[in-house]
């Protein structure tokens, strides 16, 4: 054994009896008075498990032993980075993009359901990456943005009987107006404080729908909202134009297959433009940037504005799919949620969001017998993450891809 | 005609006066040499001029027009570029990134036109390019463009911190104690450098403590210790000035 590992499983055994502590209250005690342990047992003998489990990974993880391990692992990587060699990026794209243009006639209405749901997290995500993963600024409102367009759409749908496609912009546009207002009090702060500030202010817009009872309908939501509809030409009797509503799973995924390409070339391009440096510049040192001629306070507030538009671009999709929005939808889980996708597929890497986003939409739904145990997989899934990749799935790279002339 | 002018120049820090009354002015071209023991408020100078910090007295006059109060970004764009005493690039960009960022203001195209990567974005996208490259070369930087900034040595890192101060072309350079760390061949060549970038007719301060560094390229020097200044002369007047050698051994001259 390495010299410390004593250490540490001392500290195993006091965290695992001080869990025993916090866990039976919570699971032992009932309303009636009654006392209870074994459930408490199986709980903990389960979390100790998969601790236990996981701090062998580590200890194996610093030891020399790992290389048994990582050997093979490592063996395999490089494969599939050959493999990447052989197959060039076009090739690549050619398939990614054939399989998401027929993935509808290929899956069941399960999977489909669950791929709009990967590509909305794609869309958020990549939003919140401009004001993380660009700006570097840690944002854990993030979702009121999502709301913001979502009941911006969900009330000119019910109230004026807008289209949706009239209504994006204009949810994009209250979006990123809200984007100003929650980051103007923001632009001096930093680090720990930025991140509780914008905590409340997520909070704050969820209140605000769930009490607001005039314009929101409060905690019961809005019914009843239009799905998108397109203009098609009709020939049944004489030529005209009907105005039909896409209500189709497999249409909505294909409007939110579009929305996502425009995010993903939206933000890719911002990315390798002057505005992106600027962010960048501001993520590496503020002050710094401020002194090299980078005006920061209109930066970051466009970086809010531009990472807000895009949330408020899903946030109107995930009304006129759903058809009914509720405060419900936009609690502080969605931006951990959505934080979570961004630092583990890989902070500024797009490729790496979008891996992240699949990851955290698409295990759970693998794990749906398991479901009360969830939270607690993910959280290893993290750990184990975190461990072995602490850049995330696909770390942003910088070198060469940054010139223009590969770029093309 | 003098390109910068500092007038009475007062900051507190609490209980501290940084720099007391501190005045002199750099003329067009000129390269001027800022010296003084440790903590004498050679940096804080810098940081007044940059907008960084607040003045409680004085005015700070650039090209004829009063700069004080103005954000460090408009300074910047105004022509008043500088480096730092400890290194502070935008270390996981690439060198020439770290360039370009300081085209920032000195390019235009928004968020629409960035986004639909309009003609006139990618023209301007690369002049960019083109003038943080010529940037890098003019430093000797051209081979190591497309590295991340922390992988350069140190003495290459201090390079980039000029080239990216030189990328939008300012009037007048602030360099910090730009020969920390080097080795004397490396102060040579930085030098050389330094007399190279004054014919361009760029106008420089240099703070400096390798005083083979200062001697050489500056044709004049301001003195200052403990904020105020003490002399400012030509090098051969500086090196017997009594008080300049008081200040710096701390004992009454003979
Ligand atoms: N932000 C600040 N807050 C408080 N005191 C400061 C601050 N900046 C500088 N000082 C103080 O002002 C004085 C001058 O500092 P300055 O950094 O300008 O010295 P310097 O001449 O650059 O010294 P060195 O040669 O060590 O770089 C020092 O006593 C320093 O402690
Ligand atoms: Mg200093």
């Amino acid at each position: 054994m390495i010299p410390g590992s004593k250490h540490i499983w001392k500290k195993y055994a006091i965290a695992m009896i001080w869990l025993l502590v916090l866990l039976w209250p919570l699971l032992g005690i009932h309303a009636d008075g009654t006392l209870t342990f074994s459930e408490t047992w199986s709980v903990w003998i389960w979390i100790a498990g998969v601790l236990l489990g996981l701090l062998m990974l580590v200890l194996a993880h610093r030891s020399s032993t790992s290389r048994m391990v990582r050997a093979p692992v490592a063996i395999a990587m490089e494969k599939i980075n050959r493999l990447g060699k052989v197959m060039p990026g076009k090739v690549w794209m050619v398939l990614i993009i054939s399989v998401s243009l027929l993935f509808p006639f290929l899956t069941d209405r399960y999977a489909q359901d669950v791929a709009i749901n990967v590509l909305v997290y794609v869309c958020l995500g990549l939003g919140l990456n401009i004001v993380v993963g660009l700006a570097g600024m840690l944002d854990l409102g993030y979702i009121a943005f999502y709301g913001v367009g979502a009941y911006t759409y969900a009330l000119l749908s019910i109230h004026y009987q807008f289209s949706f496609w009239l209504s994006l912009p204009i949810a994009a546009c209250f979006a990123a107006i809200a984007g100003c207002i929650i980051g103007y009090p923001t632009l001096r702060m930093r680090g720990d404080y930025l991140a509780i500030v914008t905590l409340g202010f997520g909070e704050i817009v969820r209140i605000i729908l769930n009490n607001w009872m005039e314009l929101t309908n409060g905690p019961n939501g809005i019914l009843g909202i239009n799905a998108p509809g397109l203009m098609l030409p009709q020939f049944s009797n004489g030529i005209g134009f009907e105005y039909i509503y896409l209500k189709k799973l497999h249409y909505l995924y294909y409007i939110v297959l579009l929305l996502c390409v425009f995010t993903v070339i939206a933000v890719h391009r911002l990315n390798f433009s002057r505005i992106g440096r600027a962010w960048e510049a501001i993520r590496e040192d503020e002050t710094v940037a401020e002194l090299m001629g980078v005006n920061i306070f209109r930066l970051k507030l466009l970086a809010y504005a531009m990472g807000a538009v895009f949330g408020g671009l899903a946030g109107a999709f995930f009304a006129a799919r759903m058809r009914f929005v509720s405060p419900e939808s936009f609690t502080f889980i969605e931006s951990a949620m959505v934080l979570a996708m961004v630092v583990l597929g890989g902070m500024g890497s797009i490729p790496g969001i979008i891996l992240g986003a699949m990851a955290l939409i698409v295990l759970p739904e693998l794990f749906r017998e398991v479901e009360l145990y969830r939270m607690l997989a993910f959280g290893a899934a993290m750990t184990v993450m975190m461990l072995f990749r602490p850049k995330g799935l696909i770390p942003a790279k910088r070198v060469g891809t940054r010139s223009e002339e590969r770029e093309g | 005609m003098s390109q910068l002018l500092l007038q009475k120049i007062s900051v507190q820090f609490g209980g501290l006066l940084a720099l007391s009354q501190v005045e002199f002015e750099l003329g067009s071209g000129e390269i001027v040499g800022l010296i003084g023991p440790n903590g004498a408020g050679k940096t804080t100078v810098f940081n007044v001029i940059t907008g960084v910090y607040r003045t409680s007295e004085g005015d700070v006059v650039l090209s004829g027009g009063s700069i004080l109060g103005k954000r460090p970004y408009e300074i910047f764009d105004l022509g008043v570029a500088r480096t730092f005493q400890n290194i502070r690039l935008f270390s996981n960009m690439t060198a020439v990134e770290n360039a370009m960022v300081a085209l920032h203001c000195r390019s235009r195209i928004g968020v629409i036109g960035s986004i639909l990567r309009t003609r006139s974005q990618r023209k301007e996208e690369r002049q960019i390019r083109e003038k943080s490259r010529e940037a890098l070369a003019f430093m000797g930087l051209e081979k190591y463009s497309d590295t991340i900034a922390h992988n350069l040595p140190y003495g290459l890192q201090r390079r980039l911190e000029i080239s990216r101060a030189l990328a939008s072309g300012p009037k007048i350079l602030l360099l910090d104690e730009p020969a920390a760390g080097m080795n004397p061949s490396e102060s040579m060549a930085l030098m050389e450098d330094i007399a190279r970038i004054a014919d361009l007719g760029i106008t420089i301060l240099l703070v400096e403590h390798d005083m083979k560094v200062v001697m050489g390229v500056c044709r004049r020097l301001i003195v200052i210790d403990h904020g105020v200044k003490i002399a400012e002369g030509k090098p051969v007047e500086i090196r017997k000035n009594p008080m300049v050698i008081e200040a710096y051994l701390g004992q009454p001259a003979e």
